[in-house]
């Protein structure tokens, strides 16, 4: 499999470029300049109707449309794999609207659309993450109204969301949220990082990566700046924890990364892989006899 | 009640309607630290609206409402900022609902209903709320094994007694109850009017109860306000009132009691 960036697919010139017309991105970049002002803050939007339904990313892809400039390179992944239906088709939607290089390498890539998933790889200045998100409203669970979330919000009162983690440790007797844990984005707005697993959530405290929230539904964006403060809500004295596997990548043996269980037989035997495919890729080819010696050892 | 103390909570000329006729109106009285006040009066009479207004869960159209506030001293509640209000409606204030369901977090544990007010306020051990909350339990008569059960799994009686513990925790010094035993049978009434009126006293809580039940009244109430159409017809000391009862309405109400 090659990890090259591919070449461009030919741009169908009867769109727009990036699908959405001028005004509408123009809307959206307002919108997003107004989120990035108000780290973690949900700014509403005129979300468009998508040629794929909600729930398939309508907000990410609305994200990028906005922010791609022919000069990008895009990387799109699901689950943190680059080949799922999810993923290709939206980098195939992108090429034919724009015209603009994809990739699957972390590195390359200047804009990664993503569900589930931050890159094990880690992000570097200048790079813009997009999240696909399904319900941007980390209160919704304890408040349906919308009207009181968001009195909730202006006058930062949280302290309800401690509820639900009492709850896992009363219940479970540790935090078992796994995933769409709660944040404190520069210690004001409390936002809801989409459905990542709480394991990439110390990859969102001061990333120098922007990252971009979009939730076509909903119809709201959010951001978190580069160098950015996120802290994990937590009790003192039951903290904040990502999850650990005692086994290792069956592929590549990384014991850093987060691992997929596959369930191969009805007798429960089952292996474990890297759920972040282009990062486990990329070390086994270091790991073959014929890589550089140097980098196979590291 | 020391007659030169200040008064905890006054209302002046308070009104409140819904749409010109149906609520309150014209209300006033004092609240002293420590004293329970019963409002009293048939359904549709405007007891929980004045309930609402004076707590400004619902804004009064006319009057003022003033409270005696742990900062900022005798404060006209219209002139506080929305979060400052929720803020005392949280720590300083109670609530009780005569449905439990409606004053509970249903599908979180016993626990965490009565932590909740505690983590809100930025209480952030889970050790020390998981021990205040079982400390409570047990004021509430509660076996403290139920601390992780939801509140679905108790009866209605304990339910309410949750509700009130979870009011509680943060110290209150006023409570505001609506029809807290109505939806009881007799026997669980008894009990937790019993409790109610020990807490009251244990804590030195003031309280405005809102009851159509005079046996209520009598019971817990130093002082009681009688409503019907909207406005106080009578108010005083409650035993004054029971026994003597001046207006026509007011005699209709006692009287209509059964004598045991």
């Amino acid at each position: 499999m090659t990890t090259q960036q591919q070449a461009a697919v030919a741009r169908d010139d009867h769109y727009n470029f990036g699908y959405l017309d001028e005004s509408t991105k123009r809307m959206l970049r307002r919108a997003l300049l107004k989120a990035v002002a108000i780290p973690g803050y949900q700014v509403p939007f005129g979300s468009r109707e998508m040629p794929l339904p909600y729930g398939w990313g309508t907000g990410g892809i609305q994200v990028t449309a906005a922010i791609i400039g022919s000069g990008d390179v895009l990387k799109v992944i699901d689950q943190g794999s680059d080949d799922t239906t999810n993923a290709i088709n939206i980098r195939r939607f992108f090429g034919r609207v724009t015209g603009v290089a994809t990739t699957q390498s972390t590195p390359a890539a200047t804009i990664v659309q993503t569900r589930h998933r931050i890159p094990e790889t880690p992000l570097a200045a200048g790079q813009i993450m997009v999240f696909q998100v399904p319900i941007p409203e980390p209160l919704r669970w304890l408040e349906p109204s919308e009207t009181e979330t968001r009195t909730m919000h202006a006058l930062a009162e949280y302290g309800g969301m401690h509820v639900k983690l009492y709850e896992d440790i009363a219940q479970h007797g540790r935090i078992a949220t796994t995933y769409d844990y709660p944040v404190i984005v520069n210690d004001r707005y409390m936002m809801r990082p989409s459905p990542i697993p709480k394991f990439d959530n110390p990859k969102l405290d001061g990333s120098p990566a922007l990252m971009l929230f979009g939730a076509g539904r909903e119809k709201r964006v959010y951001a978190v700046p580069p160098y950015t403060r996120v802290k994990s809500l937590d009790f003192e004295d039951h903290p904040f924890e990502v999850q650990s596997w005692s086994e290792h990548c069956d592929l590549c043996g990384s014991r850093e990364s987060f691992l997929d269980e596959i369930i191969l037989d009805d007798a429960g035997t089952r292996r474990y892989v890297c759920s972040d495919t282009e990062y486990c890729n990329d070390r086994q080819a270091r790991q073959r006899p014929d890589a550089n010696p140097d980098e196979a050892a590291a | 009640m020391n007659p030169q103390a200040n008064p905890l909570l006054s209302v002046r000329g308070m009104t409140r309607t819904w749409d010109g006729v149906h609520g309150c109106r014209d209300v006033s009285f004092d609240l002293y630290p420590g004293e329970v006040l019963c409002v009293v009066g048939e359904s549709g009479s405007g007891k929980s609206t004045l309930l609402s207004a004076v707590s400004h869960q619902t804004r009064p159209q006319a009057g003022s409402v003033w409270y005696d506030t742990r900062d900022q001293g005798f404060t006209d509640l219209a002139a506080l900022p929305a979060a400052r209000l929720r803020l005392l409606a949280r720590t300083d204030w109670g609530f009780v609902r005569q449905n439990a369901r409606d004053g509970l977090r249903m599908q979180v544990s016993a626990g965490a209903n009565i932590a909740e007010r505690l983590m809100a306020v930025g209480e952030r051990q889970y050790g020390e709320l998981r021990r205040v909350a079982g400390n409570w339990l047990h004021k509430m008569e509660i076996d403290v094994g139920r601390l992780d059960d939801a509140p679905v799994s108790f009866s209605g009686g304990m339910q309410q007694r949750l509700q009130i513990a979870r009011n509680l925790v943060t110290h209150p010094r006023l409570v505001f109850m609506d029809e807290p035993t109505a939806s009881l049978d007799v026997s669980v009434q008894a009990r937790l009017l019993d409790l109610l009126r020990q807490l009251v006293t244990d804590l030195g809580l003031a309280a405005i109860v809102v009851t159509h039940d005079l046996a209520v009244a009598r019971l817990l109430a130093h002082r009681t306000l009688v409503m019907r159409g909207g406005e106080v017809v009578e108010s005083g000391l409650t035993d004054q009132i029971l026994d003597d009862p001046q207006h026509p309405y007011t005699q209709l109400l006692v009287s209509s009691i059964l004598q045991s």
